[in-house]
């Protein structure tokens, strides 16, 4: 497995030591017109570790992301990031603070290979302005290399150096999962959010991206929050879980206490609202 | 068995990432520059450079402008026309208050206004998308139509409300009024086109150019990796507008000479370079000029086929030829509708195959 970044020297990040509270929400409510998507929800998500965001359909798990990364602003409520306290993220400073994302229903640059999908990841990395991509040479040319390197370290970590010049589009829905990831991972992230990366996948898809996310993890210090359905991977990968239904907060703590919690069976039985 | 990558193995990223990584087709790019350049200002004469050679110079700068908006940055325009009529006039009115003013810098600037005027009109793109641009573009074109026909100041208040070049030099050959010699007049086009050509290149294969396509492909997921919206679709716009401002200005002062804005600026126009850039291929360079060379070329020679060949009457044949064309857009529109350039690349992968089928 190829190390391709120092976690010391990594640029943009908070240099929080492990087990601080990277990121908190605090009481956040977000509702469409009338649909109340999140109610009152409250966690913390601490550096260096793997937290499972789990829940039925329609829970309010993908809102919560959102508004984690600024694409939703909630009605309610304060989001903390790095000990500074917000009323909402936006998506440009998330992103520029670093906070990376891969979503629920892959949403690749269908058009552009793999390479310029990844490549596209390090954008605000670059540096070198309007008149020098103009020349395409010179600084900016030794920049495109400097992080075309980067990018190819990315592709070996992530086994998918066959497929680097094809576009997208025509890959199949695994490897597009995976190109997403890697394109995540290009922004070289403090925290990396997951929307359900391996569903629809098959078993042995699903046991790569499990090592791929538990490397990310250990090797980089990458900080991870995880929405999964599958519960034998959020117990393998997570070491705590929020278990969120009908927009609230139901449960929140290590794999197995959540897993043996009443409410979280009802919940995915459906009992409290027989659905 | 000549055109393949066998054996061409690439040692650094750079060379990877080269315009034309495989040998045979930079051999045959600098082949056809050298043709252009230095062969072809030799035997251009006033028929060849009027009906062929500046229209597709001057249109494929357009349609490569009108590409980077529309098939890099998926923001569609039907206001170039307009934009063109813009640096029409900006080199018009350059070229009438500072005489002196060198032509290169009158159609650079006239390029530097468009931008402008682009950006302006490229703000509602923040807001609304699709049909819904493109009907605000629409409105742009007919405005600017409308204002230069109406504005006295844009045209120094002339009776007929055309606007006319001045005869101008540079480096001693004239190269506007009516006894600009040809070849002075292709050079001067095509070096502009080859050079901007050879920008619009650099931009869409780095940093800005995967910024556009990735709010062209996915507006949401760019903006979360940390790609400014509005900040990349206004480059577009300003680039785009540029490249057709130049266009104008060249439409304008080199071809053309005397314009009347409704005339050589209408929708018509708007709809012509768009249809040279889909059929040519979005998101292509080399497409933007195959689209223009098809749209330029075909009318020619379908002309020629059917009034010397068959003896139809001139004007029984212009009617026939805007029938045919139309049936020839939609032809290729539906046998690939990523245009011509596509066509190009997979012609080039059999090729690579030949004489294997696999
Ligand atoms: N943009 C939106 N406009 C209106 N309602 C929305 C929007 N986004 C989410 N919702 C609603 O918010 C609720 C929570 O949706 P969300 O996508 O967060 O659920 P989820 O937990 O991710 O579910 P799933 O497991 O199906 O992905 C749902 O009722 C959904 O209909
Ligand atoms: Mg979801």
């Amino acid at each position: 497995m190829n190390a391709f970044v120092d976690p010391a020297g990594m640029s943009g990040h908070s240099g929080l030591a492990r087990g601080e509270v990277l990121l908190r929400v605090d009481n956040v409510s977000l509702s469409f017109g009338g649909v109340k998507a999140i109610t009152n929800i409250s966690f913390d998500i601490l550096k260096g570790e793997v937290r499972a965001i789990i829940g039925p359909n329609g829970a309010g798990k993908t809102s919560m992301l959102n508004v984690i990364n600024g694409f939703y602003h909630p009605q309610e409520g304060t989001i903390t990031w790095r000990g500074q306290v917000r009323r909402k993220m936006r998506p440009y400073e998330a992103a520029s603070h670093g906070i990376a994302r891969t979503f629920q229903n892959v949403a690749l640059f269908k058009g552009m290979t793999t390479l310029d999908n990844i490549m596209t990841g390090r954008g605000l990395k670059m540096r070198k302005n309007f008149f020098w991509q103009c020349l395409h040479w010179g600084p900016a040319l030794k920049e495109e290399n400097e992080h075309r390197r980067k990018v190819e370290e990315i592709i070996d970590f992530l086994e998918i150096q066959a497929i680097r010049k094809t576009p997208v589009g025509r890959l199949p829905y695994g490897l597009q999962k995976r190109v997403e990831l890697a394109r995540a991972l290009a922004m070289e992230p403090e925290l990396l959010l997951l929307d359900e990366p391996m569903a629809g996948m098959n078993l042995e898809e699903k046991e790569d991206m499990s090592r791929f996310i538990l490397d990310v993890n250990q090797q980089f210090g990458t900080t991870i929050a995880l929405i999964e359905h599958d519960m034998g991977v959020v117990m393998d990968l997570s070491d705590r879980v929020v278990v969120l239904d009908y927009g609230r907060k139901i449960a929140d703590g290590p794999p197995e206490e959540v897993q043996s919690n009443q409410n979280v069976i009802d919940a995915y039985l459906g009992v409290p609202h027989g659905n | 068995m000549l055109y393949r990558e066998a054996g061409q193995f690439k040692s650094s990223y750079a060379a990877d990432q080269a315009i034309f990584p495989i040998a045979q087709d930079r051999w045959a790019v600098w082949a056809f520059l050298a043709v252009a350049f230095l062969v072809v200002p030799f035997f251009v004469n006033d028929y060849w450079t009027n009906a062929i050679l500046l229209p597709l110079l001057i249109y494929g700068m357009a349609a490569l402008g009108l590409n980077i908006l529309v098939g890099y940055c998926g923001q569609i325009s039907l206001g170039t026309g307009g934009f063109m009529a813009v640096g029409a006039y900006a080199s018009y009115k350059l070229m009438t208050s500072f005489p002196e003013l060198n032509m290169i810098v009158v159609v650079l600037l006239s390029g530097g206004i468009t931008a402008a005027v682009g950006v302006m009109f490229g703000l509602p793109s923040l807001r609304i998308k699709g049909f819904y641009l493109a009907v605000a573009t629409l409105a742009a074109q007919f405005f600017l139509v409308w204002l230069f026909n109406k504005v006295g100041w844009f045209y120094n208040y002339s009776a007929t409300g055309q606007i006319n070049a001045p005869d101008r030099f540079l480096f001693g050959f004239q190269l506007t009024g009516a006894s600009a010699q040809p070849w002075v007049k292709y050079l001067f086009c095509l070096t502009l086109l080859t050079v901007f050509a050879l920008i619009a290149k650099n931009l869409v294969r780095g940093r800005i150019g995967r910024n556009w396509m990735a709010i062209r492909d996915m507006d949401i997921a760019a903006e979360l990796i940390g790609v400014r919206p509005l900040m990349t679709k206004l480059s577009a716009f300003a680039v785009s507008s540029f490249y057709i401002g130049m266009a104008g200005s060249l439409l304008f002062a080199v071809y053309l000479g005397a314009v009347e804005v409704g005339e050589s600026f209408g929708i018509n126009v708007s709809f012509l370079v768009l249809f040279m850039v889909i059929i040519g291929g979005l998101g292509s360079i080399v497409g933007s000029f195959m689209g223009a060379a098809f749209l330029v070329l075909m009318p020619i020679l379908l002309k020629n086929f059917m009034v010397d060949g068959l003896g139809l009457m001139p004007v029984t044949a212009k009617h026939v030829e805007i029938l045919l064309m139309g049936l020839l857009i939609i032809f290729f529109l539906i046998v690939e509708p990523h245009g011509l350039a596509r066509l190009w690349q997979i012609t080039k992968e059999k090729l690579r195959m030949w004489p294997f089928p696999y």
